[in-house]
């Protein structure tokens, strides 16, 4: 199929669509509206559903349903609205349903702004509900890579039964770059004959639940959780590395500030300067082990972020005290310039290339 | 080859459009490309602007701050990007609505009264395409007839009858820096 | 032998948990036998509330989910509007679908969802131990209400029949309770017109049915059935408020 032009909002509709999801249920707010505008008119023409809740609650209640019918189906929203959604996603990994939700993340806290952000991610990664639960979530960090990433994430969310989320920010979601939709790696989904269907009078009731009253059978249930999400670990982390084995500096970066980052890297290295990358593209499950590659002998690693330091904590994890850790991020819609980076590189470097 | 260009101007005068026919001519010639809009509150009749990126290489960051090209259509733009084009880049001003001149020493300037030539062509809506047929003259990112492949993609099928005055206004736009170009050199 | 009664299919074999004297029991039955009378008991697919009835997914015998505290509304949606064919109902007490759920249900109404919804008024808070609901009648004590409630401090009990009936899309409202066996039987015909909107693709409907709590209101199952009909229907009256015939 030949390239197209795509803003990354409507990116997300069409890759969603194409990956056989028909159901939409969603609110509106800023800088991700394009999306459920797109799935207004578009999933009416494949005799799918689009409905606008009365609110971010309801829209996430309503996937639960729909999840637990067992069909492909998505929400989206940004970050004020994602907080709302927390209830129903802490439900939907409790009943082990497979859904995707999308966070077009903006500043914060509270209304925060309209412009890009990464402030969500300490929320998609250790949380936002109740419980120990984990969300598969993935950060593209370009239009082609959001596109994949949903088609895949549906998959993902099918084959370990559990919510995926799109962690991307304002600038990704408004962008316009070319997108091709490629088939997705083939994996084996399992038939969804756990889901509510009516018994036609053949089989036992199923019951899409996340109440376990009697203590020996929540823990029972957790520990089940836990071996899933060790599997999902084993199984699932991406991630992309530029020169981490010889550099002097590697830059941890995810989504949108990772393209940032790398403009900074090209800059840095016709001054003759040797700066590497990590980009996890698997936020949960995170690329730990990718560190353990880096250059022994590099002098630290900077992460950068458009929040005050979040991602960090994953990287002095995944670090094990071996390097230093410095942090560059700018808040409230501001984006960091190539510029900024370079000079903190700098720094790092702390004066000798 | 990497331009990075601002485009800049009032909401409605079509600075978010051409930046996407600029986007997709490149992408139709294989280039890779990027567009990236204001958004919020300052579209709603306040000032808009796009960052498009047309590169050899892959796009790294797709915010121009710093620009090859900025292409201004009104005079809070001109006040806000005139100082962020690169030394040696090149700045369009829309002259039917900016008469101050650019202070600039280190770049091109290209005065092009685009309102006036829309007006002439009888449709003030291109006056924006007048703004990007002279931008591609100078530069020769891409080449007019990908622009034009590009339009339906852009405004829709249903207006592939306004295709022969964006030509015009595109082809007019071009003379105008022409002329430009030799009084320069 | 004759069988003059058996157990409806509509019920699982599993014993309730509900207090003795409570209600809740006799609407559970009521609402299995019309799912097995109207024949849809084989493609339902209820929802389940937080509260009380929490449990009731192992009660009724069909296809269950279980919802977040007053989503069961949005949940309902979520399922009949992807699985337009099944029977969709939700089984709401009055925190659930009055207080902490009423954007969920005045939506669900508004929308006219084509899903069925029984709510149980007991006018207390049962399962977190007698709280004060949005139905708590005036004066009547509650953990939360100890000096009983006040108009001044709390507003007057919310009446949700009178007000969804305000909703166009709400196609079917009747309010009815189970103090009496005649009464039970009034109940069980509105809960089987109510769902016959839905098969009918008429819309949303509802049926409130006013129930009793003897642990919490501190009384015995008979004193109960009785403080329910001096007390609560005099503030919420019995009938019908909308049916399909009179909105066209």
């Amino acid at each position: 199929m030949a390239k197209v032009l795509m803003k990354g909002n409507e990116a997300i509709g069409a890759a969603a669509i194409k990956a056989g999801c028909k159901y939409f249920f969603g609110y509106p707010i800023t800088p991700q509206s394009e999306l459920p505008e797109y799935m207004a008119r578009e999933l009416p023409k494949i005799g799918g559903i689009f409905l606008q809740a009365e609110s971010e609650i309801a829209a996430i209640n309503m996937v639960y349903g729909a999840a637990g019918a067992g069909v492909r189906v998505m929400t989206s929203s940004s970050s004020p609205g994602i907080s709302l959604k927390q209830e129903g996603i802490s439900y939907i990994a409790g009943a082990e349903l497979p859904c995707l939700i999308v966070n077009i993340m903006r500043g914060g806290p509270g209304l925060g702004s309209i412009q890009p952000s990464q402030t969500d991610y300490f929320q998609a990664t250790r949380g936002g509900g109740n419980g120990d639960y984990r969300l598969v979530v993935l950060a593209p960090a370009n239009v082609q890579e959001l596109v994949d990433l949903i088609i895949e994430g549906f998959d993902i969310a099918d084959q370990y039964r559990n919510p995926v989320m799109i962690l991307g920010d304002g600038m990704i979601g408004q962008m316009m770059e070319p997108v091709e939709f490629k088939e997705p790696k083939q994996r084996e989904l399992p038939e969804k004959d756990w889901a509510t269907t009516g018994t036609g009078g053949n089989r036992k009731p199923n019951i899409i639940n996340s109440l376990y009253l009697a203590p020996e059978e929540l823990e029972e249930h957790n520990v089940k959780l836990q071996a899933k999400y060790k599997t999902i670990k084993e199984n699932e982390v991406k991630v992309e590395s530029y020169n981490i084995e010889d550099a002097d500096v590697v830059i941890a970066a995810y989504g949108t500030t990772s393209r940032i980052a790398r403009t900074a890297i090209s800059q840095l290295e016709k001054e003759g300067y040797k700066v590497g990358l990590i980009r996890p593209i698997t936020l949960w499950p995170y690329p730990y082990s990718e560190f353990d590659k880096i250059n022994p002998n590099c002098k630290g690693i900077l992460t950068v972020e458009m929040n005050t330091g979040q991602m960090i904590d994953d990287v002095k994890i995944a670090v094990k005290g071996k390097y230093s850790v410095y942090f560059y991020g700018r808040t409230g819609g501001m984006v960091p310039t190539p510029n900024e980076i370079i000079e903190k590189v700098k720094e790092v470097y702390g004066g000798e290339k | 080859m990497e331009e990075r260009i601002t485009i800049a101007g009032f909401g409605g005068q079509g600075v978010m459009a051409i930046g996407q026919l600029l986007t997709y001519a490149g992408m139709i010639e294989g280039k890779h490309v990027s567009w990236l809009p204001s958004y919020g509150p300052e579209m709603r009749g306040g000032t808009a602007n796009c960052s498009v990126i047309v590169s050899s290489e892959p796009v790294g960051s797709p915010v121009v701050v710093n620009s090859t090209t900025a292409i201004v259509m009104n005079k809070p733009s001109l006040d806000k990007f005139e100082s962020t084009v690169n030394p040696e880049g090149r700045l369009f001003i829309n002259s039917s609505l900016i008469e101050q001149k650019s202070g600039r020493e280190d770049i091109e300037v290209y005065y092009i009264p685009a309102n006036e030539i829309a007006d002439e062509l009888g449709n003030m809506r291109v006056a924006n395409m007048v703004m990007l047929g002279a931008y591609l003259e100078v530069t020769k990112i891409v080449d007019l007839e990908s622009i034009l492949e590009g339009f339906t993609k852009v405004f829709g099928e249903n207006r592939a009858h306004l295709i022969p005055i964006n030509k015009d206004a595109l082809e007019r736009g071009a003379e105008t820096a022409r002329r430009q170009v030799k009084a320069m050199v | 032998m004759a069988v003059v009664f058996q157990k409806t299919r509509g019920l699982t074999d599993v014993s309730t948990h509900y207090c003795p004297g409570c209600t809740h029991g006799i609407i559970h039955r009521l609402v299995g036998e019309v799912l097995e009378e109207l024949g849809v008991l084989d493609n339902a697919i209820g929802v389940a509330p937080v509260g009380c009835s929490v449990l009731a997914y192992k009660y009724f015998n069909c296809d269950m989910h279980e919802a977040a505290h007053g989503r069961a509304p949005a949940v309902a949606t979520g399922i009949k509007r992807v699985r337009p064919e099944n029977f969709v109902f939700t089984y709401q007490g009055d925190g659930d679908l009055a207080s902490i759920g009423t954007a969920e249900i005045v939506h669900a109404a508004h929308r006219g969802e084509k899903i069925s919804t029984i709510f149980v008024n007991n006018a207390i808070y049962g399962m977190t131990g007698g709280q004060m609901a949005p139905t708590t009648l005036i004066g009547q004590k509650a953990t939360t209400a100890p000096l009983g409630r006040s108009e001044a401090h709390s507003g007057k009990p919310i009446k949700m029949s009178e007000l969804l009936a305000t909703i166009d899309g709400a196609k079917f409202v009747e309010r009815v309770t189970v103090t009496t066996p005649g009464h039970v039987r009034k109940a069980k015909k509105a809960i089987k017109e109510c769902f016959k909107v839905q098969i009918e693709g008429k819309g949303f409907g509802i049926v409130e049915v006013l129930s009793t709590c003897p642990t919490n209101w501190g009384l015995t199952p008979e004193e109960a059935l009785r403080w329910l009909e001096d007390n609560m229907i005099p503030y919420y009256p019995l009938g019908n408020f909308r049916k399909p015939e009179e909105v066209e």
